[in-house]
């Protein structure tokens, strides 16, 4: 899934719901199988479909086509599943804009090459109503310059880490890293015993 | 400028620092179960890698388990092989590993506390976002996702950023029919569904002070439903007053001379927080939820608000529509189908004490399904041997083996569709107990009053 991310430009797919938790992004009963693959097809699976399996036509995600999520404020609440950010990124997502993010869904996402792109609430405002508006708007990230441009709204910049930023871009992860310095680890340990 | 206890045990465990990125963290206790780290433990081996530090992670089965047949087969092949994968991974690494029917198996925070695993001035960490809960010792404690896990399990550490800190400071006493639960969906209610992201919480005053470890585990347990990373209680005599005697937990001596160290462990009255809140315990009633995050909450006496608290207005019809509840309407009265008394929020033999005080002679209510699942073997031992187990099934209710049941119905412990259900869990969210079930979320002399009386009031203690 290291998969690097430099410029990120879609059509979107919004759901302006707030406080979407990852229950509702992936419930509790899919979690059984103890594989990293195929959670894409239960994304959002209670909102697409019924209790007896059958389509819901009028979801919130239906009819819309894009890698990246616009969403509520607070996304990603609750549960610390990361198969969360598997999800999404196995249905083909590779960033969510929001106002904010729960904590360990941004750390999730982060370590799955899904890019959270925090904006304020006000810019969010305005993307949502430019893609009610006119759906097929394409939104360009770029992670380099820390900006989201959509036509319409103008363009904002986004906050993140210099180090992540760098891992993002060039495909590291932070396992490689403390793998790579376990002196550092081990001395921490013989000074603290 | 003084230190707040979460920097003392923050720069203590910090292995180094990046440059324009997060710290080395090192982890004391880690805390596994079968739902999120099966992937971990696959990737590690994949590495060619075995758990760098094994004695350091502490294992137990909770998720997947059925409530009733534990010395049968799990039914269900998934959780079956979800659990077999857990002991296979826990045995091939070296792994303390509680299975089904030990007498240290329950839930993972449960247990932590119980078997003495978890002391004070640690860093905890597990694959489970109420890890929060093991704060109520002064631990850093706090869920992580299953990346996460693979690399506490190969190195011990974890790269973390130092999140913004706040104090929630409740002074004065509670009244007796308000418990640690209401306390803490009192304050949600108060600061929102994500009042504290991005911080860590202090609980401090005389409130928590005057609180059992079971009462500050239970408020600690849900800071995550206001965002926070995680919250943290100062330990004080009564944290260590539950740590001695403990299976794991260090003794005599030893045990001595690690509490006049974790004395220490207290804010400076000079340090500055982020962020600053002050409730009085007079303003706290027994709560109750009517929406569908843990910050939609009210008293049980009040009413639901008649515009959105916390969201915007299309969120908060939707929430109220999905609980076919209505603006304006009291709380008071409501029928219920369903109680759930149990999970890593209010499963400790506390929360049972107090719903059979609250039964008092009564009976359970015929038109109402009532699930008593206590949060781990220890916990069910002590029912029974309290003879809380036999004054409940006396008043007609049964009481189940322990797991997560209901609060997240992984196993056959589901809600279903329509059903109103006082849950003393954790969340409320839309088809956390079942695909459409409708949960109100409450302390356990609320849900004692729903299990006897079939609606919502306010328990008389």
């Amino acid at each position: 899934m290291n998969d690097k991310i430099n410029i990120i430009e879609s059509t979107a797919v919004l759901v302006p719901v707030d406080n979407i938790d990852t229950d509702q992004i992936i419930p509790a009963r899919f979690l059984k199988t103890t594989g990293r693959e195929g959670f894409g097809e239960k994304l959002f699976y209670d909102w697409r479909f019924g209790p007896d399996g059958a389509p819901v036509e009028d979801n919130p995600l239906a009819g819309q086509k894009g890698v990246i999520l616009v969403a509520g404020n607070n996304f990603g609440c609750g549960s610390s599943r990361e198969h969360a950010a598997w999800a999404l990124h196995d249905a083909g997502y590779r960033a969510v804009v929001s106002s904010s993010f729960a904590d360990i869904f941004r750390n999730n996402a982060l370590n799955n090459f899904l890019l959270p792109v925090k904006v304020t609430e006000d810019y969010l405002s305005s993307i949502t109503a430019v893609l009610k508006k006119a759906p097929d708007t394409v939104i360009r990230i770029d992670l380099g310059a820390q900006t989201i441009s959509v036509p319409g709204a103008g363009e904002a910049s986004f906050g993140i880490n210099g180090y992540k930023k760098e891992c993002l871009m060039k495909g590291y992860s932070d396992i490689d890293y403390l793998l790579a310095d376990k002196e550092s680890i081990i001395k921490y340990e013989n000074s603290h015993a | 400028m003084g230190k707040t206890l979460f920097d003392k045990i923050w720069d203590a465990h910090v292995v180094k620092h990046i440059p324009d990125g997060p710290d080395v963290l090192y982890i004391d206790r880690h805390l596994v179960h079968e739902v999120t780290s099966p992937q971990a433990f696959s990737s590690l081996a994949s590495r060619g890698l075995k758990v760098f530090r094994p004695e350091k992670t502490f294992a137990t089965c909770d998720h997947n388990v059925p409530t009733l047949g534990q010395d049968e087969p799990i039914a269900d092949e998934s959780s079956r092989k979800a659990v077999e994968q857990l002991a296979a991974n826990t045995a091939a690494n070296g792994i303390t590993y509680f299975p089904l029917g030990d007498p240290g198996n329950g839930i993972v925070h449960v247990i932590g506390p119980e078997q003495g695993i978890v002391l004070c001035g640690q860093t905890v960490v597990c694959g489970d976002s109420h890890t929060a809960t093991h704060g109520a010792f002064g631990n850093i404690a706090f869920g992580i996702g299953t990346s996460e896990v693979e690399m506490v399990l190969a190195t011990q550490c974890l790269l973390q950023s130092k999140p913004r800190q706040a104090r929630i400071t409740v002074d004065g006493s509670l009244a007796a029919n308000v418990t640690p639960k209401d306390v803490i969906l009192y304050v949600i209610s108060r600061l929102g569904t994500d009042g504290c992201t991005g911080c860590f919480v202090e609980y401090a005053g005389e409130v928590f002070r005057n609180m059992s470890m079971e009462g500050r585990m239970t408020v600690c347990n849900m800071s995550i439903e206001m965002g926070a990373k995680g919250g943290m209680v100062a330990p004080d005599q009564t944290t260590f007053d539950y740590i001695s005697g403990r299976r794991f937990a260090p003794a005599g001596e030893e045990l001595a001379a690690r509490i006049s160290g974790w004395k220490a462990l207290k804010t400076d009255e000079d340090a500055v927080f982020d962020r600053e809140y002050h409730f009085d315990a007079a303003d706290i009633g027994p709560m109750v939820t009517y929406g569908t995050n843990p910050g939609m909450g009210v008293a049980v006496d009040g009413v639901i608000p008649s515009e959105a608290v916390g969201c915007d207005a299309a969120t908060f019809d939707k929430a109220l529509a999905y609980m076919d509840f209505h603006k304006g309407e009291p709380m008071s009265g409501k029928k219920i189908d369903y109680v759930f008394v149990g999970s890593c929020t209010n499963g400790r033999i506390e929360d049972f004490r107090a719903f059979a005080k609250a039964v008092g002679g009564r009976r359970k209510a015929e038109d109402v399904t009532v699930w008593l699942v206590p949060g781990s073997k220890e916990v069910e031992a002590k029912i029974e041997a309290e003879g809380i187990g036999d004054t409940l099934r006396a008043a007609g209710f049964r009481i189940r083996q322990p797991g997560c049941s209901a609060c997240l119905a992984m196993n056959a412990d589901k809600i279903p569709a329509g059903k109103y259900a006082v849950s003393t869990s954790n969340r409320n969210f839309e088809g956390r107990q079942g695909y459409g079930a409708r949960t109100i979320l409450a302390g356990p002399l609320v849900a004692a009053e729903a299990a006897v009386t079939g609606y919502l009031s306010v328990p008389v203690i």
